[in-house]
């Protein structure tokens, strides 16, 4: 196959991965968006096989570890609950990382096979772009496999930080830097070694230090990473559909942080340098004297919601650990029998990675439009009788419209406590994530649900 | 004076960022989970280089030290690329509109 063919191929396989991220602009399209990524990818593997041209006994061998890789993906693919999905694409982002990690080493070895000259005088430019690739894959890599470990529960959610942790990070990205710039000059394999190595470490340092409710911000970050180390290794291998690949993957977790960190109403560099409220842990909330709570059960609850005409319900991570999504939904099919109108309110941040709650609803077969973003139905909690907050809980706290010394203050949340009355599940009074107590509990309207966030809904159900 | 290809690949690049830019502000939040695992699936495209390193072997020798890490990122990509590819497929079957009354 000619250069030129198979070039121009790449590029339309580059265009269908375009038309598959525009076909996400809205629910009905999206499947064909789906297809076209997978046309997209049948056409650059097949023209690789062409213009590689090598059908000998490697060409087998090639195909039998597509297979093999293929059916474990389609394997996990067909077996991950839904609730699991930001571990699972936090586990794949590892893997696109440490492939990206291999073809560099690979083409590193023999810069022959890619026409990039010969071991020990590689093409300079071909020298930086693979240390690129090489280093972005490298942390993408063991950033992936921290915040996979986190997110499963093996490693505490917790943030794990030390004296001198920044100064180190700073210290170990120069040295990628200088590493790189010895390397380009020595063509040395061992700097090569070094540089994966000395990667891996930072990839590890920079994600061990962030909690777990800003996995949304760490997910789409290490998202971004995978784009990038593709488009470098794609620059590499002078191949357009991975260097347009790449840029579009790269771009587009780069949004998603940024929505994500205003979601927060923090600075992405806030995120990255770790431990949410550790460091301005407020006296404030600490002297704060018990207040008294309003308490219920599923029958009170059950009888608020019967008489009332219409129900916001915001979801938050708690329920998805506690699987309530189901029975959430079969709560909502009897309110809606009573003629009552129900719609979901969904926080930007709400679970682990962005669109988390949506996925989770959508599994539980509520129709896409019944639920709402942020700035979509926040108005409306003003004219609804009664708000459900089921595992939500820093996303509702009205301090952050109304005190500044708050570390949440500035954040957007939802206006909750306009409702007539809010029924709030929630295993305990402990704080959120934030480590802030949550003015929402206190009021004289809410009503405060101690249990577990599935069994409460069940049993609700059953007294409705 | 000719332009060395790299600035054309560079072009290419910084232009399809600004594509991927408007793209994904387009796309509608509640799909964002798909987003990433679609993205996930399309960057395994670095398969095309694990292919050509896997295939880079000389005559009758297919595993050279070279052609192993390509062996091993064939398998990484191919799992991400299923993997990928499948689960933002079972998660966009899911999202269903209002059913009309009956």
């Amino acid at each position: 196959m000619s250069a030129n063919l198979s070039a121009i191929l790449y590029l339309v396989s580059g265009v269908l991965f375009i038309l598959a991220l525009r076909g996400l602009s809205s629910p009905e399209t999206s499947r064909q968006g789906n297809l076209f990524g997978i046309i997209g990818m049948l056409i650059a593997v097949t023209v690789t096989f062409l213009s590689v041209g090598n059908f000998s006994s490697g060409f087998i061998y090639v195909l039998i570890f597509l297979a093999i890789g293929g059916s474990i993906g389609a394997f996990i693919a067909y077996r991950i609950p839904m609730t699991a999905m930001p571990e699972l694409v936090a586990g794949f982002h590892s893997l696109v990382g440490l492939a990206a990690v291999f073809v560099a080493i690979s083409a590193f070895i023999n810069p022959a096979a890619f026409n990039l000259g010969t071991p020990g005088n590689i093409k300079l430019a071909s020298l930086i772009e693979m240390a690129i690739g090489a280093a972005v894959g490298a942390i993408t890599f063991s950033g992936s496999v921290i915040a996979f470990l986190k997110l499963q529960g093996i490693m505490s959610g917790a943030p794990i930080t030390f004296k001198g942790q920044h100064l180190l990070n700073a210290l170990l990205l120069i040295l990628i830097v200088i590493l790189t710039i010895y390397l380009c000059s020595t063509q040395s394999s061992n700097l090569f070694w070094i540089l994966i190595a000395v990667s891996f470490l930072i990839g590890f340092l920079i994600i061990i230090p962030i909690g777990g409710a800003d996995m949304p911000v760490v997910i789409s970050m290490l998202n971004s990473y995978s784009g990038w180390a593709a488009a470098g290794i794609g620059f590499t291998l002078e191949n357009t559909a991975l260097i347009i690949t790449g840029a579009l993957v790269g771009s587009s977790g780069a949004i998603l942080s940024y929505i994500m960190c205003k979601g927060m109403n923090r600075s992405f560099f806030n995120v990255i340098l770790g431990g949410f409220g550790a460091t301005e842990q407020t006296s404030e909330s600490q002297n704060k004297e018990q207040r008294p709570v309003k308490s219920g059960n599923a029958d009170d609850a059950a009888f608020l919601m019967k008489n009332a005409s219409s129900v916001i319900i915001v979801p938050g991570y708690g329920m998805a650990v506690a699987q309530a999504q189901h029975a959430l939904r079969e709560m909502v099919d009897t309110l809606k029998k009573n003629d009552i109108k129900v719609s979901y309110a969904i926080h930007p941040v709400a679970g682990r990675m962005p669109g988390h709650m949506n996925v989770l609803l959508a599994e539980a077969n509520v129709p896409y439009d019944e639920v709402f973003e942020l700035e979509e139905i926040n108005n409306d909690f003003a004219n609804a009788d009664v708000a459900f907050v089921i595992g939500a809980n820093d996303v509702t706290n009205p301090v952050a419209k109304t005190d500044p010394q708050s570390p949440i203050y500035g954040m957007p949340v939802l206006d909750v406590e306009k409702c007539k009355s809010v029924l709030f599940v929630k295993r305990s009074l402990s704080p959120g994530y934030a480590g802030i107590d949550n003015d929402l509990f206190y009021k004289e309207n809410t009503l405060m649900l101690f249990a577990d966030a599935k069994k409460m809904t069940e049993d609700i159900t059953k007294n409705l | 004076m000719e332009i060395d290809p790299f600035i054309f690949r560079l072009s290419i690049f910084i232009l399809s960022i600004f594509v991927g830019y408007y793209v994904v502000w387009s796309v509608t939040p509640s799909l964002h989970t798909p987003l990433m695992s679609v993205t996930n699936a399309i960057s395994s495209v670095i398969i095309v280089g694990a292919i050509i390193a896997a295939l880079s072997g000389s005559e009758g020798v297919v595993f050279s030290l070279s052609s192993i890490y390509g062996f091993l990122a064939i398998i990484l990509a191919a799992v991400n690329i299923f993997g990928g590819f499948l689960v933002t497929q079972r998660m966009l079957a899911m999202y269903k509109k209002k059913k009309k009354d009956k």
